[in-house]
C-alpha cells in the first residue's frame, strides 16, 4: 500500500495530489484558507474535520468541479483548472449524496456510465451486471435507486465511482448517517478498492474510520490544515482515549474512582449518572495498546477490592477529544462524533 | 427513507464479494473517448429512461395540448372566423406553436431539479463533451415535442382542420417547429442554472412565455392592432414561427418565415448555448 506503484497511462512518478496555498472563498467565507497537501500515489489519505471545516469544497476542487480562487492544486502532475479534462480521466466521485440518477434503476445508471466512458452496449452491460454482482445488489439491478436503502446506494454510488478502476477515488464522508453493519462493508469496499493500487482521498467526520482506513491524516478546521502526519502521530498527540466503567453498585463509586486512579495513573471524572466513571489514558503508546494494558490491571484491582463492574469500555479519543487536544475548544464539532465512539464501544 | 426499513434492508443485503471485486478492479484495457455525438445521445437515451419512469410526466405532453387546442377553437371560434370550424384552420398550427413552446419550459425545471442532485457532480467529473448532458435533455424533449404535435394534431383533425399542405406539408411544418424549440430551449438550460428554486424557474417561464406567445399572430392577424403592438408582434419570433408553420402546413413556402425561424434558432443555440455551457461550469 505504501508504495508509489503508478502503472499508469503518462507514467507520473510524483505524488497523487500535490496543493500548494489553496483557497476558495464563498461570500465573505473562507471556506477553504490556504490548504497544502501532498498525498502519495496508492495511499489512503484522511482528511478529518467536523461539519463545515472545509473538507467537502477541497474535494470538489480537485475533482475539478470547484475552481479555486488562490493557490494552485495538481493531481497527477496536472493542474485541475487548466488541466481539467485530463484530471477529470483519471478520477472518480462519490459525494456526500448518491451521485446517481434516484429515478434510474441500478442496471440503468451504471450502464449510462459506462457508455459514458465509452464502453460498447454489450460491454455496458456486462459490466454493470458484474459490478453489481460483486457489490450484492444483484436483485436490486432492476428497481430504482430511490428505493434503495442508505447502505445500498452507498454501493451502487461507489460502484459507480469505480466502473473504469480510477487511479484517484475521491470518498466524500462515504459512511455518514449508515448503520454500523453498512459502515463496515463500505469499509471492505473501500479496502478492496486501495488493495488494487487506487490512490483514495476519504473525508470523514470520525477518527475511527480515518483510523481504519487512511495511512496518513489531516485534520482540517475552519478551511485550515491544522494538524497532518501518520496516524500514531495524530494519537500521540491526543492521548490513547478513555476508559468507561459502569458499576452495579453506585456506593461503590468513590472506592472505584481512587483505584482507578491510582492504577490508571491519570484523570477520573464522575459522570452524571451516580454509577458511571470515566477515565482519561494519558500519552501512552501511540497504538493505544499501554492504555489497554493499565486499564485491564485497573479492572483486576476493582475486582480484588469487590466492586462489580457492570459494563467496561476503552474507547478510542472522539473526534471532540482530537479538536480538544489540536485547538482547545470542541464547541464546533458536530455532536455526531461522540454518538459514533459510542456505537463503536458497543459493537466491540 | 425512514430509518426503520434502512436497518431491515440493509440486514437483508447481500454480502460484498470482494474478490469477485478484485477481479473486476484489475485495470483493463480503458476504452476509447466517446465522442459528442456518442456522450449526447448517450443522456437523451437518459431522458427516455425517466420518461419510461416517470410516465405522469408526459401530462403536459398530452392533456395540455388537448384542453389548448380544445379551449381556444370553441372560446374564440364563433367570433373571431364564424365558426369554430373555420378558425381552426386558422389556429391549430398557431396553437401547435404555442403549447410547444410552453412546454419547452419544462427543461429549464428538469435542469434546476437535477443540478440540486450529486449525479450532476458525476456527470460534470467525467472526461466527456461538456455540452453532452444539456443536449440530451434538449433530445429527449424533441422527442417530447413530437409526441405533443401528434397529440394535437390527431385533435385537430378530428375537430375538423383540413391542411391543404397534406401530409408532407404537416411533417414539415412540424420539423421546423421541433428545430426552434430545441434552440429555443437553450433559453431554459440557463434559466435552469440561475435560478435557485424550482418556483423561481417557473415565474420567469412564465413571465416570458406569456407575452411571448399572447402578442404574437396565433390569435388573430396583427392588422387590427395598433402600430407599437404591430411593431412587436411582427418581429416576435414566435410570429415567425407560427406564420412559418401555419403557411407549410397551407401547403406554400414561406420562404422569409423560414428564414427567420431558423435564424432565431441560430441565434439562441450560438448566444445562449455558450452562456448554459459557462453557467454549467462554474456552478
Amino acid at each position: 500500500m505504501g508504495q508509489t506503484d503508478m502503472t499508469s497511462s503518462d507514467h507520473w512518478a510524483g505524488p497523487a495530489i500535490e496543493t500548494a496555498g489553496l483557497v476558495k472563498t464563498f461570500g465573505d467565507n473562507r471556506a477553504v484558507d490556504g490548504v497544502d497537501l501532498r498525498i502519495e500515489a496508492g495511499t489512503v489519505y484522511g482528511l478529518l474535520g467536523p461539519n463545515g471545516a472545509g473538507k467537502t469544497t477541497t474535494v470538489r476542487m480537485l475533482a475539478t468541479l470547484l475552481r479555486p480562487d488562490g493557490g494552485e492544486a495538481h493531481v497527477f502532475g496536472h493542474d485541475v483548472v487548466r488541466e481539467a479534462d485530463r484530471v477529470r480521466s483519471r478520477v472518480s466521485l462519490t459525494g456526500q449524496y448518491a451521485s446517481v440518477d434516484e429515478d434510474l434503476t441500478g442496471t440503468e445508471n451504471l450502464v449510462l456510465l459506462a457508455r459514458l466512458t465509452g464502453h460498447s452496449k454489450k460491454a455496458s452491460y456486462n459490466r454493470a451486471a458484474q459490478l453489481l454482482e460483486a457489490f450484492g445488489l444483484s436483485e436490486a439491478a432492476g428497481r430504482q435507486v430511490k428505493n434503495y436503502s442508505g447502505g445500498m446506494r452507498r454501493r451502487i454510488d461507489i460502484a459507480a465511482s469505480i466502473l473504469n478502476t480510477p487511479d484517484l477515488l475521491f470518498l466524500d464522508e462515504p459512511t455518514t448517517g449508515l448503520d454500523p453493519r453498512s459502515r463496515n462493508q463500505v469499509w471492505e469496499i473501500i479496502r478492496a478498492v486501495v488493495a488494487q493500487g487506487t490512490t483514495v482521498l476519504l473525508t470523514t467526520q470520525y477518527l475511527d474510520e480515518a483510523d481504519q482506513l487512511a495511512s496518513r491524516i489531516a485534520v482540517i478546521d475552519k478551511g485550515k490544515v491544522i494538524a497532518e502526519g501518520t496516524k500514531g502521530d495524530l494519537k500521540a498527540s491526543v492521548g490513547a482515549g478513555a476508559v468507561h466503567v459502569r458499576l452495579r453498585d453506585a456506593h461503590q463509586r468513590p472506592e472505584a474512582e481512587r483505584l482507578l486512579r491510582q492504577a490508571l495513573d491519570a484523570d477520573v471524572q464522575l459522570e452524571p449518572d451516580p454509577v458511571a466513571l470515566t477515565a482519561r489514558v494519558g500519552n501512552g503508546s501511540s497504538n493505544g495498546s499501554g492504555a489497554a494494558e493499565k486499564a485491564s490491571r485497573a479492572l483486576a484491582e476493582l475486582a480484588h477490592a469487590g466492586i462489580t463492574v457492570d459494563n467496561f469500555a476503552l474507547g478510542q479519543p472522539s473526534l471532540d477529544e482530537v479538536f480538544l487536544a489540536l485547538t482547545g475548544s470542541t464547541e464546533h464539532v458536530h455532536p455526531k462524533s461522540q454518538t459514533q465512539t459510542q456505537t463503536k464501544e458497543a459493537t466491540a | 427513507m425512514s430509518t426503520a426499513t434502512q436497518t431491515t434492508e440493509t440486514t437483508d443485503l447481500a454480502p460484498v464479494r470482494t474478490e469477485s471485486l478484485a477481479e473486476l478492479l484489475v485495470a483493463t484495457e480503458r476504452p476509447p473517448r466517446p465522442n459528442a455525438l456518442q456522450t449526447s445521445l448517450t443522456f437523451g437515451w437518459r431522458a427516455m429512461l425517466k420518461i419510461k419512469h416517470v410516465p405522469e410526466q408526459l401530462f403536459d405532453v398530452t392533456a395540455f395540448p388537448i384542453m389548448m387546442v380544445l379551449m381556444y377553437t370553441y372560446l374564440f371560434g364563433g367570433a373571431l372566423a364564424g365558426s369554430p370550424s373555420e378558425y381552426i384552420q386558422y389556429l391549430l398550427p398557431g396553437i401547435l406553436v404555442m403549447s410547444v413552446t410552453m412546454i419547452t419550459m419544462y427543461t429549464g425545471l428538469a435542469v434546476n431539479i437535477d443540478i440540486e442532485k450529486g449525479v450532476f457532480d458525476r456527470f460534470r467529473s467525467l472526461p466527456i463533451w461538456r455540452p453532452s448532458t444539456m443536449v440530451g435533455y434538449l433530445l429527449g424533449d424533441a422527442v417530447r415535442y413530437t409526441l405533443a404535435s401528434i397529440v394535437m394534431l390527431t385533435v385537430g383533425l378530428i375537430m375538423g382542420f383540413r391542411p391543404d399542405g397534406g401530409f408532407s406539408g404537416v411533417v414539415a411544418g412540424v420539423v421546423l417547429l421541433i428545430i426552434f424549440c430545441f434552440a429555443f430551449s437553450w433559453v431554459w438550460t440557463m434559466v435552469g442554472l440561475l435560478m435557485r428554486t424550482e418556483k423561481g424557474v417557473m415565474s420567469v417561464s412564465m413571465m416570458v412565455l406569456f407575452p411571448l406567445t399572447f402578442l404574437s399572430d396565433i390569435f388573430v392577424r396583427p392588422e387590427t392592432m395598433p402600430g407599437w403592438l404591430q411593431a412587436f408582434v411582427n418581429n416576435n419570433p414566435i410570429t415567425h414561427v407560427s406564420s412559418a408553420v401555419r403557411e407549410l402546413m397551407a401547403g406554400s413556402w414561406p420562404a422569409d418565415s423560414i428564414a427567420w425561424t431558423l435564424g432565431w434558432a441560430a441565434v439562441f443555440v450560438a448566444v445562449l448555448g455558450p452562456v448554459t455551457m459557462r453557467l454549467y461550469n462554474r456552478k
